[in-house]
């Protein structure tokens, strides 16, 4: 028999209590037991960044952190971040710049491009594509995302001066 | 869910994590960021019966300089150790290796021991270690013992830990007057694997360069020094005709075998880049 841990985490501000198998990946435990499948599961080695989650107050892997590895944290997927509208000039952004095709690796640009505007707020193009290498989109529409961000970046900077 | 199945426990003290670490012998595995070993999980290359998260364990975490040594706990993840301006005043070489490490998301939760006790060929602190000189503290039921870097790492993911071993800190020399540091890595994107990454360490003298350590990684089992490329420079001033000296004994210092990232051949060209514009960056650094 496959052992069994709870674990409490706040998801999106609500704070849940689940049981959860050890082997299960946080990105899993999002999609299947909470119901948030904003988060996508891709490579699930570490390599293509479409689990990309907010883990207190950093992204990480959904896939490289299990369930039991967040007890007790805070996390924040792409269904939270667009409720609270702290991403919203970004979505607006990849809309205007045609900065998503089949959208699969959307949520997991969303997330990183947020956490690259939190640590600078003025990217250099160079940089955005530094900071995003870890997130791949196999549409290969990096230029129109590199776009969608630089303009956000500049349009969050006008908003917030 | 890809892993087989696993049971999962977090001690709070060392005295626990060793106590299951005992109890389960070989079917345990330790996870502290999980970066490598969830990859192998996912992929079925690892099946063990449980894994053993170190991550609670305060006494393996946080960044102390003194006025001679610079201890980094094992937890400490690649983007604390990026941020930290102790280490990067004490041993700026961690620095300007750890933004080679992976992607952001990534950076967040592996950590530089974990990186050390993994011992990856491709992976840049292993040869940082070995080129500063620095001591890894192990941790055991019976006490804590230290080992030489240059000690530690013993073949392809081989290391001097032992079964219910540790690793708890490095301590790494305080840099001193003199002293610089270079770094520079080839990899097909940023992030991936490197094909080939140069380590250096030396204590300048006007131009002439002492006490210098070349240190590669991505190119053996483990991270090799180029010791006749050292002995070619050892207390001269670096020139260019020097540096290109230097670099043709790379083939005696290096036997770079082919694998997923580069071939043999490339990884001894690259090998040899690397060598000449560190070095220039060293030398031209004041």
């Amino acid at each position: 028999m496959d052992p069994v841990r709870e674990i409490t985490v706040t998801v999106n501000g609500e704070r849940l209590t689940a049981r959860v198998e050890p082997r299960k990946s946080l990105v899993d435990f999002l999609r299947e037991d909470v119901g948030l499948t904003g988060s996508h599961v891709g490579c699930e080695q570490g390599i293509c960044g479409a689990c990309t989650i907010r883990l207190d107050g950093t992204i990480v892997r959904g896939c490289l952190t299990l369930a039991v590895q967040a007890d007790g944290a805070e996390v924040w997927t792409v269904e939270g971040l667009s409720d609270s509208a702290e991403i919203a000039a970004l979505q607006e952004a990849f809309q205007e710049r045609n900065a998503l095709q089949c959208g699969y690796c959307t949520p997991g640009m969303l997330l990183t491009a947020a956490a690259l505007l939190r640590d600078n707020a003025a990217p250099t193009r160079p940089q955005i594509r530094e900071y995003l290498s870890g997130n791949y989109c196999r549409c290969t529409g990096y230029q129109a995302i590199v776009d969608a961000i630089e303009s956000a970046a500049s349009q969050m900077k006008g908003a917030g001066s | 869910m890809k892993p087989a199945p696993f049971d999962y426990a977090k001690p709070s003290t060392l005295e626990e994590a060793f106590d299951l670490l005992e109890a389960h012998g070989e079917d345990a595995r330790v996870v502290a960021g999980g970066q490598s070993l969830l990859a192998t999980l996912n992929m079925r290359l690892s099946a063990p019966s449980i894994l053993v998260d170190i991550s609670g364990l305060e006494a393996l975490r946080g960044i102390s300089a003194g006025s001679n040594v610079l201890r980094i706990g094992a937890l400490t993840t690649h983007t604390e150790l990026i941020a930290s301006e102790e280490a990067a005043r004490a041993a700026p070489l961690l620095r300007k290796a750890a933004v080679h490490i992976a992607h952001p998301a990534i950076r967040n939760r592996g950590t530089f021991g974990g990186s050390l006790a993994h011992a990856d060929p491709a992976a840049e602190y292993p040869a940082c270690v070995v080129a500063l000189d620095a001591t890894l503290e192990i941790s055991g039921r019976d006490g804590s013992r230290r080992v030489a870097a240059a000690e530690f790492f013993h073949g392809l993911y081989e290391t001097d830990l032992k079964p219910g071993e540790l690793l708890a800190a490095v301590e790494v020399p305080v840099l001193q007057d003199g002293f610089r540091s270079g770094f520079g890595e080839f990899a097909r994107r940023a992030g991936d694997f490197a094909m080939s990454a140069l380590a250096a360490h030396g204590r300048f003298d006007g131009d002439e360069v002492h006490d210098l350590r070349l240190v590669y990684a991505g190119v053996d089992i483990r991270p090799v020094r180029a010791n006749r490329a050292e002995a070619v420079l050892a207390g001269k001033a670096i020139t260019r005709e020097l540096v290109a000296e230097a670099r043709s004994r790379l083939a005696e210092d290096l036997n770079p075998t082919d694998d997923l990232q580069a071939g043999g051949a490339t990884k001894l060209l690259l090998s040899g880049v690397l060598l000449e514009r560190v070095l220039s960056d060293m030398a031209g650094a004041r």
